[in-house]
């Protein structure tokens, strides 16, 4: 049985100026998978997955998104990050609105959602991610974790077909690193496929697919977690894994 | 706010050396300065004799009655609290300056009887001159400000030498350019059409200034949680990046309508009926200058003073999503 392919990613590549972030990046995403990239700093994984939804253009190569291929004159970019939900390093909650509004705002402005049902699945986000009390609160009220929950929910209102995580737990403190990462296992669970870039191996160990370790720029190496924990092929996965995983 | 330290010091106000020091800044001040012969002088009549020969001694006694008055009253009120202490202050800085025009014996009933002109004439010109010169200001302020932020060298090259233009002019001589100017291309305009189109021009530039530096003042990461989310360009910029930009944007566009009430004032040299024009003709007549002038003087503060309370009002409202 062959399954949807979510992304699609061929032979891509990019640069910034002369310098070359992505090199033949080649990578599938399934419906239903849970795929975390992991690498050194600077090996272009957060710019990969900003690719899938074009808040980065590639220059070479192909991204199939849902069934729809990127490219710089497209037109129809809205229908493909509509689809495609993105949780960042850095929240990047609406701070002019309620926490409730944050989530509101997207199946509202978008898919023309009446504000009512709008409210309704807002709220019912905001319970699978724990914190419905905060509804009526800004974003600057809640902590770093409440945020990221926040930020989540907002993604999961538009439904979306894939969630990319770029690196949701780099910003919080240690204590409320496990909160965020509780909701996206919960999330796993449900069957929502994912991209997470993390440095969180043991969030990797337990819910990922597939693990992709990235370094300049290259697919250096990719398996279930299994086996690329346990038996990494790459002299340069073995180094980063013993690095990250010393402490 | 200046955010004061949390070690409470004694107040600056009661602190011995800052009260002798003003005593003495103030007495040395009132010496230097001859008041034998005005109002000061004759209040002191009991105490000095006939002002015009008291002297030294009369001065001296002047200045050291003006110099206790003023260390009292600023050290009582340093005991109350910051609310009372603001408008104690207001009022007597009001009281000096009534005392100030008392001095130039103005006429009232000449005041009382061409004010109500003053007002729906001259008032009545000068808000609807610049109400609507800043809505169009602020109208061609967002367009310049997309314009001067976009990658569309077209429209940077259009923004950039509008701006460059009429903030380098003064507006006086734009006036005199749109309103002469333009007949010369055969277009016939009316003083306050000409007015209104000067002043939206000049404002406009500067204000495209304010909105692009608010525009650019909002993170990145809120453009692209707005992309990422599916929204375009116009909604990005109209929900997410404007409102945001608002409360950076306000003061300094506060200040712009406040000074715009104002320089609406340069349209009278075109003959526009509006209040400085109105105040210089109508006491022309009898001599009346300074009766007309403090008239309209007092009616352009009264008018800043509103704006500057829906500013206020304005920026409170901008507040609530910064409360922790």
């Amino acid at each position: 049985m062959s399954a949807e392919k979510i992304i699609d990613v061929r032979n891509v590549s990019k640069w910034y100026g002369a310098f070359r972030v992505l090199t033949d990046v080649n990578l599938t995403v399934e419906r239903g998978e849970r795929i975390v990239i992991c690498g050194p700093s600077g090996s272009g994984k957060s710019t990969l997955i900003r690719c899938f939804n074009r808040l980065e253009a590639h220059q070479q190569g192909d991204i199939v998104v849902n069934g729809i291929t990127l490219h710089d004159k497209m037109r129809n970019v809205g229908e493909v990050r509509k689809n495609v939900g993105m949780v960042f390093q850095h929240f990047n909650l609406f701070p002019h609105m309620t926490v409730l509004m944050n989530c509101m705002v997207g199946p509202m402005w978008i898919k023309g959602v009446p504000e009512a049902e709008a409210r309704r699945t807002a709220l019912q986000f905001l319970e699978r991610v724990r914190i419905p009390e905060q509804a009526n609160k800004y974003p600057v009220q809640l902590s770093g974790g409440q945020q990221q929950r926040v930020a989540i929910a907002r993604s999961l209102c538009m439904q979306p077909a894939v969630m990319l995580f770029d690196e949701p737990t780099s910003a919080l403190d240690p204590e409320m690193v496990s909160e965020v990462l509780e909701t996206m296992t919960g999330l796993a669970r449900e069957g929502m496929t994912m991209v997470c870039v993390t440095h969180e191996m043991a969030f990797a160990r337990a819910v990922a697919d597939r693990v992709i370790f990235m370094n300049a720029g290259q697919v250096v190496e990719q398996g279930k977690p299994d086996e690329f924990f346990g038996n990494p092929q790459h002299e340069r996965t073995r180094l980063f894994l013993s690095q990250i995983l010393k402490h | 706010m200046l955010y004061p330290d949390t070690v409470e010091s004694e107040v600056l106000v009661h602190k011995p050396w800052f009260v002798m020091a003003t005593f003495a800044a103030i007495l040395a001040v009132f010496l230097a300065i001859d008041l034998t012969g005005t109002s000061m002088g004759e209040f002191m009549r009991p105490v000095i004799g006939e002002p015009a020969e008291s002297g030294l001694y009369g001065r001296f006694a002047i200045a050291f009655v003006i110099a206790v008055l003023f260390c009292m009253n600023v050290v009582l009120i340093g005991f109350a609290t910051l609310k009372v202490q603001i408008a104690i202050v207001w009022l007597e800085l009001l009281l000096l300056f009534l005392a100030f025009f008392k001095t130039f014996n103005l006429s009232l009933p000449f005041m009382a009887e061409k004010l109500p002109f003053l007002i729906t004439q001259g008032l009545f010109t000068t808000i609807y001159v610049s109400a609507i010169s800043i809505i169009i200001a602020s109208a061609i302020a967002i367009l310049g400000a997309v314009a001067k932020l976009s990658t569309n060298g077209f429209a940077y090259a259009v923004a950039s030498f509008y701006t460059s233009f009429f903030r380098g002019l003064p507006l006086l001589m734009q006036v005199y350019l749109i309103y002469l100017g333009l007949p010369q291309l055969g277009f016939i305009i009316d003083a306050v059409p000409a007015g209104i189109l000067a002043l939206s021009l000049c404002y406009g530039a500067y204000m495209t200034e304010i909105f692009r530096s608010g525009i650019q003042s909002i993170d990145r990461g809120q453009w692209e949680a707005s992309r990422s989310i599916g929204f375009g360009f116009g909604l990005t910029m109209r929900k997410i990046i404007l409102p945001q930009a608002l409360p950076v944007i306000i003061p300094p566009t506060g200040n712009q309508f406040i000074s715009m009430l104002k320089d609406s004032s340069l349209v009278s040299v075109i003959g526009v009926w509006e209040l400085m024009f109105l105040a210089r003709t109508l006491g022309q007549k009898t001599f009346q200058h300074m009766e007309m002038l403090i008239s309209a003087a007092m009616l352009y503060w009264g008018l800043s003073i509103c704006l500057e309370l829906v500013q206020a009002r304005i920026e409170r409202h901008y507040a609530r999503s910064k409360i922790r």
